[in-house]
């Protein structure tokens, strides 16, 4: 089977303006979602108490909310968590309250209500922990971005580095909008999701400068533009097989992998899309308008030798 | 093709075979069982022998036991059994183990002594309790400062200099000594210098005072951190390892510059363990001041000069002597005693600094009283999120001295619990900086299950919809693919066993990704073979350049993968570690196993053949 026989020939560079507007209204869009609606942020990042409990059968949860109430548990939030038995009862950070208490104490609450009800975990987390989580998340995201730039710097130039890195920050910000859309729990989880979806969707944007490195030095008389999107119509049906075959993995995740790993998938599934998007209508673009041309990529010619041989 | 060296082949099927048998014990799976452990000694042969006879006496099947660092795991065919041997053991063998539920793998004893385990599986996968708690190391740093204004104090006092004061002035960090005048001053200086010869002292004036400033550099108080933080470690290893507390294999590490990080696997309930981690208990000896009335000096606030006013757990004042006979660091080692002539005991050993002290005190005041305090100190934040340090100081017990005793000797007047656990406090050491929780997260075994199982699933469903549509994509190549990703899977297995890093839910979601990246290798390398043979190219030609030109694309994308993974792993706590962890090594074995093995096993297929028309991509 195959679904590109022939190599495709879309004019990419010549609409390039197209896509910048689009992802301009994306990123613009995430980040005013981001800004006015917020991000839901979980446990890891607020502090904070989580009591996660089991019902055989599903339990009115006004009942519950009231039964807390009553015992002057304030501030409670009562939430269905995946299904309509598995009830999460969240509570902000205090620093009287140890773990194995206040769950054992829920428990007894919810007992009058329903009798089969079981404890299936608690996590407490203390405010700074929160505070010092987000600056670690911080630090990671930066850590890596500039780790990246460095790597790309060194392996191509410094044009198509900048291009990697706005497409390498356009998705994780595409992820951040969704987030924020979809009130879906931002927790560390999909932190790690996040720095997945970086190293991951830079995949693409390396291996269409491969080629265009690759295009430049066998046919040095095509204007920079026309070998850019020979190099990009060459390599879509990797690139797009590839993603489709991740895509098909994670959506396992998403589907299977229960409510824990539930923000991590949609998280991977978002930067997924966003990140084959951006590599092949971005990153080379940028490269382009920043002023790339042909001798830019013919001059590290020295620093692979093994490349000379055996071109068609 | 047809040069392809035989080295490469002898290679990939040796790491093959290995990564086979490294992964081999995952496929035995775990079973309910005990563990053992004695106060004293280490359990040995001869007691796993008496064991299992008073189960098989009574009729309780084993269906396997080994002894590792001293403690015997018994594995039984179902919980219901479990729970019946542990009642025979405790009611057969009253008092003599400690017993903890674990479960342990089903792997045959050989592959044991081989050093082959399965994957750990982590907290969220086997159920269980996550602690983190962090060091108070200003309180560390504070300490330090209080020891070395003791210590001017005692240099000064025994070199008879008078001196104004000596105060420790917290957050600058610093000790500073006044005098009056200055030939004290110059007597001073040399004494304190004398004593304390590896320090720095500054000349200072406070007031019209002429002082000795001891300032503590910012290397030192960096050093006293790193020091509090480990010797922490060291500590909560200890308790949590020592016989009393019955938790099966806990994991203590360092998190960030100053948290601990603690993993009991299988615990439900965390209350009793970390009731003991909290704990900085310690014990000092003090003369009793027999000459006046503490009753009056508890009614009227009136302390007799170098006395302090305690009271014992009956609420009763007693006076003691501030001088200090021997305290807790000078201890060697403690015991319990459950049954001595004067009821339960504790057995305490001291260092020879501390029995030189105790035999001297003994020796001069035989017939007087001496008391032992027990001092708990805990630290919490309190509403304000203020670090607070409570001190509970009590008077245990109060005997005269009988005979001269220097290092051994025993405390009485305590019950069994307390007994039991103050000396498993005394055996592992103090605290070097109180500890506060700051996390926990306590995962019940069903939720356990419950993700082992969606884990599972999801591994299972997205590996095999990668394999189908590779086979049907890409025909025989891709079936040769679908090979590379089993062997990948297993060689991943392998490596996890091998590290021992714990198999985590979002580690099962990194597995999952690994196989989507090493499909990515796969369709990189045929993709470009079609190209070649779009190109016109004859097909052995095209597969040796697939190979050759996808390198440097697979080389260059999974390079910066890995570097997300690094940093992940770098910096990520618990869950976010459990994922990088994984991705990195998963990386590593999706890149050996795409350009090594995929290239071999595509030369053994079609690199024997003379010709080939065609191929099936």
């Amino acid at each position: 089977m195959e679904f590109f026989h022939k190599v495709t020939r879309f004019p990419f560079m010549h609409t390039r303006k197209v896509w910048y507007g689009l992802s301009a209204v994306l990123i613009v869009g995430s980040l005013i979602l981001v800004g006015v609606r917020g991000l839901n942020l979980g446990i890891d990042f607020t502090g904070g108490i989580v009591v996660e409990t089991y019902f055989p059968t599903a339990p009115n949860i006004d009942r519950l909310r009231a039964a807390l109430a009553g015992a002057k548990i304030a501030d409670a939030q009562v939430q269905q968590f995946g299904s309509a038995r598995d009830i999460l009862v969240r509570l902000p950070p205090d620093p009287n309250v140890k773990g194995a208490e206040i769950g054992a104490r829920i428990l007894g609450l919810f007992r009058p209500i329903e009798s089969g009800v079981t404890l299936r975990s608690t996590e407490v987390v203390g405010p700074q922990v929160g505070e010092e989580l987000f600056i670690k998340g911080a630090w990671a995201l930066a850590a890596t971005l500039l780790l990246i730039m460095v790597y790309v710097l060194i392996r191509f130039t410094p044009k198509l580095a900048l291009g990697a890195i706005f497409a390498v920050l356009h998705d994780p910000i595409c992820v951040l909008g969704f987030f924020a859309i979809s009130r879906m729990t931002f927790d560390l989880t999909a932190i790690s999701a996040i720095l997945a979806v970086i190293g991951y969707s830079l995949n693409d944007t390396v291996i269409v400068f491969d080629r265009v490195r690759e295009r430049a030095r066998s046919a040095r008389r095509l204007a920079v533009s026309q070998v850019i999107d020979e190099s990009i119509n060459q390599t879509l049906s990797r690139t797009l097989m590839t993603k489709l075959v991740t895509l098909l993995v994670v959506l396992a995740l998403l589907i299977f992998g229960g409510q824990t790993l539930h923000s991590f998938s949609a998280a991977l599934v978002i930067g997924i899309v966003a990140g084959t998007y951006s590599s092949i209508y971005i990153s080379a673009a940028i490269a382009l308008d920043m002023g790339l041309r042909t001798d830019d990529l013919l001059e590290r010619r020295i620093a692979k030798p093994e490349e000379v041989d055996g071109l068609p | 093709m047809t040069a392809y060296p035989r080295w490469k082949i002898a290679l990939v099927a040796i790491v093959m075979l290995i990564g086979i048998l490294l992964a081999s014990p995952n496929l035995f799976g775990e079973q309910s069982a005990l563990q053992l452990a004695k106060d004293q000694s280490a359990v040995v042969d001869a007691d796993r022998v008496a064991v299992e006879k008073l189960l098989a006496s009574k009729g309780v099947p084993v269906a396997g036991s080994f002894l590792e660092h001293g403690r015997l795991t018994l594995r039984f065919p179902t919980a219901a059994d479990r729970a019946k041997a542990r009642a025979v053991i405790s009611a057969g063998m009253p008092n003599e183990y400690t017993i903890a539920l674990a479960t342990a793998s089903r792997v045959p004893t050989w592959m044991r002594n081989l050093g082959l385990t399965p994957v750990k599986l982590g907290l969220d996968l086997r159920g269980g309790v996550y602690l983190v708690y962090q060091v108070d190391v200003q309180a560390a740093v504070k300490q330090e400062l209080d020891r070395y204004d003791q210590d001017f104090r005692a240099s000064l006092r025994n070199a008879h200099v008078p001196y104004d004061d000596v105060r420790v002035d917290y957050p600058d960090n610093r000790v500073v000594v006044t005098f009056r005048d200055a030939a004290s001053f110059a007597k001073g200086r040399s004494a304190i210098e004398n004593d304390n010869r590896s320090l720095n002292f500054l000349e200072t004036t406070v007031g019209k005072l002429s002082a000795l400033e001891l300032t503590l550099t910012p290397q030192q108080i960096q050093q006293r951190e790193h020091y509090a933080v480990q010797q922490n470690i060291v500590i909560l290893r200890n308790r949590l390892n020592s016989p009393e507390l019955a938790v099966s294999e806990p994991q203590v590490a360092q998190q960030g510059a100053d948290e601990i990080a603690i993993q009991l696997p299988g615990l439900q309930n965390s209350a009793e363990v970390k009731k003991i981690l909290g704990k900085t208990a310690t014990l000092e000896f003090h003369m009793v001041d027999e000459t006046d009335n503490p009753f009056e000096a508890a009614q009227t606030g009136q302390i007799p000069l170098g006395t302090k006013l305690y009271y014992t757990r009956h609420k009763r004042p007693v006076l003691l002597k501030r001088d200090i006979v021997v305290t807790g660091d000078q201890l060697t080692d403690a015991s319990f005693q459950p049954n001595t002539q004067e009821g339960p005991a504790v057995s305490v050993s001291l260092d020879s600094r501390g029995a030189e002290k105790m035999l001297r005190n003994t020796e001069e005041n035989i017939g007087h009283m001496m008391a032992v305090v027990f001092i708990d100190r805990s630290s919490e934040k309190n509403a304000a999120g203020v670090q607070v340090v409570r001190k509970k100081e009590e008077v245990i017990n109060e005997a005269t001295i009988r005979g001269v005793f220097s290092n051994n000797f025993q405390i009485t007047g305590i019950n069994p619990i307390e007994g039991r656990e103050l000396a498993l406090l005394l055996r592992a050491g103090g605290l070097a900086a109180p500890l506060s929780e700051i996390e926990e997260r306590a995962i019940g075994p069903s939720l356990g299950q419950d993700n082992i199982n969606k884990g599972i699933h999801a591994m299972v469903f997205g590996t095999l919809a990668a394999f189908v549509f590779m086979a049907v994509y890409y025909k025989w190549f891709g079936v040769i693919a679908d090979v590379v990703l089993a062997a990948n899977v297993v060689l991943l297995t392998a490596l996890l066993s091998l590290v021992g890093a714990a198999l985590t839910l979002p580690g099962i979601a990194a597995v999952v990704l690994t196989v989507g990246m090493a499909v990515d290798a796969n369709i990189l390398i045929y993709e470009r073979i079609r190209e070649e043979l779009r190109a016109g190219v004859s097909p052995r030609t095209a597969i040796a350049a697939g190979f050759e030109r996808a390198f440097s694309a697979i080389f260059d994308s999974n390079v910066t993968a890995a570097i997300a993974g690094v940093v992940l792993w770098l910096f990520g706590s618990g869950a976010v570690r459990g994922f990088a962890v994984v991705l990195v090594l998963g990386i590593a074995t999706s890149m050996f196993t795409s350009l090594m093995g995929s290239r071999t096993l595509v030369h053994v297929v079609f690199g024997g053949r003379r010709k080939i028309e065609r191929l099936p991509i």
